[in-house]
């Protein structure tokens, strides 16, 4: 349990990135790491890029890490994902949900979305690439994108039998918003192998 | 018990922890949610939003007066506009412990500067107590209070962005109730009169020397040992920076009570060190008064004094050492800047208001200053709260006088308005001002959050008040042309800007309409038609001229193989902006 573990989530303001942060936080806390978690408040959420920063083990101090850091980069949206590329640690992981949004540059006409982030990233470091809108559309709730990602996460970090994940779900999202969840929470486990 | 808390949430417990019935603050990234978390204590205390950052401080001055446990808090360039007050207070002292959260921002996250506002605690020779982490952020707050009361000062209690915003485990505590001193007059104390301060300003050198001794002896600067080859002098979100960096290769010196510093424990450690290194954020505050005490240190000839810290800037400014990265392709890299909301009543006006030429357009701190950036390119300036008007007044007067030719328009938001606007709207009124004063009336302090404010009906607490009625108060202070506009119409929104620059003297326009983001009250959805709309391009008619993404809004994206314009059914709330923008009716209601 000594070593500390950093995780990068990063994507759009308004994609729930905050409350997967929380339901990851509340499960390592239950498992009985020392957590801390970092996010960024105001301006920066209104449609612009938006980072938070789980890091846990036996003690951590800092709330945020620096480059070449993270153990694993979770992307909740395609372009995000090589804005943050270089926090990650190279032989760590990258878990890409394959969404576009544009930003306010390209709606413009200024620029165009920019191709082959997948493959770009892919034969650079070890990648993971999953459809979380179309599966989150399959559970008629477009908005457990964001607890989707956050199964796949805990699978790819090899974390699903800390906690009974159920449980931190049931805590951390509204009552009638569970059960959803916590299917999404398996849809995205299920993603990685 | 073990949470869970941002560094603001523990403050707000650790004040509830602490007896504190009385708090007030204005809302400002990084600081606000310290207020909106006391306010869930309504049983045992009151949380006031105040309409700015000096009413916060005085109302607290009175509540310390009257013998109660008071807290401000602020952003850092709020104490900027509480300094009247708090200079003074910094002779006059206390009765109730009183603390003033500073929420510093390093690194500019959501802020005009990232002044370092350690030096207010010198500046006016009070106390200063700095936390690391959210644990310390409760423990501490409950230590200033007693600070302050001990030695009659008030306290400032100095977070940074990454303080206030990191979640770290708290343990919790009982609540102490801390028993009201009795009320006693003292006219000598807090009558700040020549006669008086002159009084007073020994017994304040006096405490600056009694509180240094304290200093050196209190917990809250502790010696960590390890390796002596090192040691590091650092407090704030620093120390943790530099424990990631060195662990247990080098000893620290941990600063929680950061002024007046404990020089003899500093010149101590010192002695026990080969090199000595001063981690800080922004200026080299403690590093500096190290100096002028002759304690040799390396400090900001290595660590960046511009932006924020971090425990990679640390390890390559101190160790040389740089972690292996995993570089995209650069050319995958596109910005994200921030942007108006899809349905934002700003949007509106900012159209309308960027095709005028001849304008100079001095803005204000708000979401609305989102109108600078591209496609709607609107403002020419954003100094601090309320300059809109003042600068605009100031600008057209020189105008005027030099015979140039420009048009001025001011624009602020509500809230903004209450702030210090309103000041600078009495003197564009009475000194016959010739400028445009744009009211952004969107019913709520937006870009922090949705705080209540005084035009809003109720307070923090969840209480009904009276709601400022602004075209009433604008037409009291004297200014004549006053009118209000629904901004999302844009042929009224164009025809208030025409007949507002035909007006001869000071004219406000007030534009009313709520943020798409807020939870709409009874009486919003009584007066606003807030039903679920949506707009639709008609492919056919589109002729791919991109007027509407002119907009900036964020539903509206541009195909560039279909050569068409397309708009996002989930983003789109239907505020027909783009409907009147589009010279070809190619933009139509959907189901119509």
């Amino acid at each position: 349990m000594s070593e500390v573990k950093n995780i990068l989530l990063c994507g759009v303001g308004g994609q729930g990135i905050i409350l997967a942060s929380k339901i990851l936080a509340t499960g390592l806390i239950k498992a009985g790491y020392d957590v801390k978690m970092s996010e960024v408040h105001g301006m920066a959420q209104r449609g612009g890029s938006v980072t938070t920063q789980v890091r846990y083990g036996e003690k951590v101090y800092s709330p945020i890490i620096g480059k070449g850091q993270a153990d694993v980069l979770v992307s909740f949206e395609t372009m995000e994902t090589p804005r943050w590329l270089d926090f990650v640690k190279p032989d760590g992981k990258v878990v890409i949900n394959a969404y576009e949004i544009p930003s306010a540059t390209i709606l413009s006409g200024a620029a165009d979305y920019p191709q082959g982030v997948i493959e770009d990233i892919s034969s650079k470091i070890n990648t993971t690439v999953f459809k979380a809108a179309e599966l989150a559309e399959a559970l008629g709730n477009i908005k457990t994108m964001n607890v989707i990602i956050v199964g796949a996460l805990v699978k790819a970090m090899g974390l699903e039998e800390i906690v009974d994940w159920n449980e931190v779900i049931a805590e951390t999202v509204k009552g009638k918003f569970v059960d959803v969840n916590v299917k999404a929470f398996n849809v995205g486990i299920a993603q990685v192998k | 018990m073990k949470v869970l808390l941002t560094g603001n949430e523990a403050v707000a417990r650790g004040a509830f922890e602490a007896g504190v019935t009385y708090a007030s603050a204005y809302p400002g990234t990084p600081s606000t949610e310290i207020l909106e978390n006391m306010a869930d204590y309504k049983e045992h205390m009151i949380a006031e939003w105040a309409p700015n950052e000096k009413v916060a401080l005085e109302t607290v001055i009175g509540a310390s007066m009257a013998g109660a446990r008071t807290i401000a808090a602020m952003k850092h360039v709020g104490v900027n506009v509480a300094a009247d007050p708090l200079f003074t207070i910094g002779y006059t002292g206390i009765t109730g412990g009183l603390v003033l959260v500073s929420a510093d921002d390093p690194g500019c996250h959501s802020s005009q500067n990232e002044q370092d506002n350690r030096y207010y605690a010198k500046f006016a020779k009070i106390a200063m107590v700095e936390a690391s982490d959210s644990q310390e952020s409760k423990d501490y707050v409950k230590a200033a209070f007693e600070i302050s009361e001990k030695f009659d000062v008030p306290v400032l209690f100095r977070m940074t962005t990454r303080v206030c915003h990191s979640k770290g485990l708290v343990e919790l505590s009982e609540r102490v109730p801390f028993e009201v001193i009795p009320y006693k007059k003292q006219p000598q104390k807090f009558i700040a009169a020549p006669a008086h301060a002159k009084m007073l300003h020994p017994i304040v050198e006096d405490k600056l020397v009694r509180m240094e001794a304290f200093s050196n002896e209190t917990p809250l600067n502790r010696i960590e040992w390890g390796s002596k080859k090192i040691g590091i002098v650092t407090s704030g979100v620093a120390y943790n920076y530099a424990k990631e960096v060195f662990g247990d290769d080098a000893s620290y010196l941990k600063l929680g009570f950061t002024f007046p510093l404990p020089m003899d424990k500093i010149r101590a450690f010192a002695n026990e060190v080969e090199t000595l290194y001063v981690i800080e954020e922004l200026e080299p505050f403690i590093e500096e008064q190290m100096k002028v005490a002759g304690i040799p240190c390396i400090g900001k000839e290595k660590i960046p004094r511009i932006g924020e810290l971090n425990p990679d800037i640390v390890a390559k400014a101190l160790l040389g050492i740089e972690r292996e990265t995993v570089h995209p392709d650069a050319s995958k890299i596109v910005g994200r800047p921030p942007t108006l909301c899809a349905g934002c009543p700003h949007r509106g006006f900012f159209f309308s208001l960027s095709k005028k030429k001849n304008v100079v357009i001095t803005g204000d701190i708000g979401c609305y200053t989102l109108g600078s950036a591209e496609p709607l390119n609107a403002t020419d300036s954003v100094i601090c709260m309320g300059a809109s008007i003042s600068m605009g007044h100031g600008a057209k007067k020189a105008f005027e006088i030099n015979n140039v030719d420009k048009r001025v328009v001011s624009v602020i938001g509500d809230s903004t308005f209450f702030h210090t606007g309103i000041n600078s709207l009495i003197h564009v009124a009475y000194n016959r001002g010739n400028t445009v004063s744009v009211i952004l009336d969107n019913r709520i302090t937006g870009m922090t959050g949705h705080q209540e404010n005084p035009g809003t009906g109720y307070t923090l607490q969840g209480d009904p008040a009276n709601i400022i009625d602004i075209p009433q108060l604008v037409k009291s202070i004297g200014i004549e042309h006053v009118v209000s506009v629904n901004p999302l119409k844009l042929a009224e929104m164009d025809k208030a800007l025409e007949d507002a620059f035909a007006y001869d003297g000071p004219s406000v326009i007030i534009t009313r309409w709520p943020c798409v983001l807020k939870n709409f009250t009874e009486a919003d959805l009584k007066e606003f038609d807030l039903s679920k709309k949506q707009c639709v391009v008609i492919e056919d008619k589109c002729k791919g001229c991109r007027v509407c993404t002119k907009t900036g809004c964020p539903a509206i994206s541009f195909d560039n193989t279909t050569k068409k314009a397309k708009i996002d059914k989930y983003m789109c709330v239907g505020c027909e902006v783009c409907l009147q923008a589009c010279p070809f009716k190619a933009i139509e209601r959907a189901g119509e």
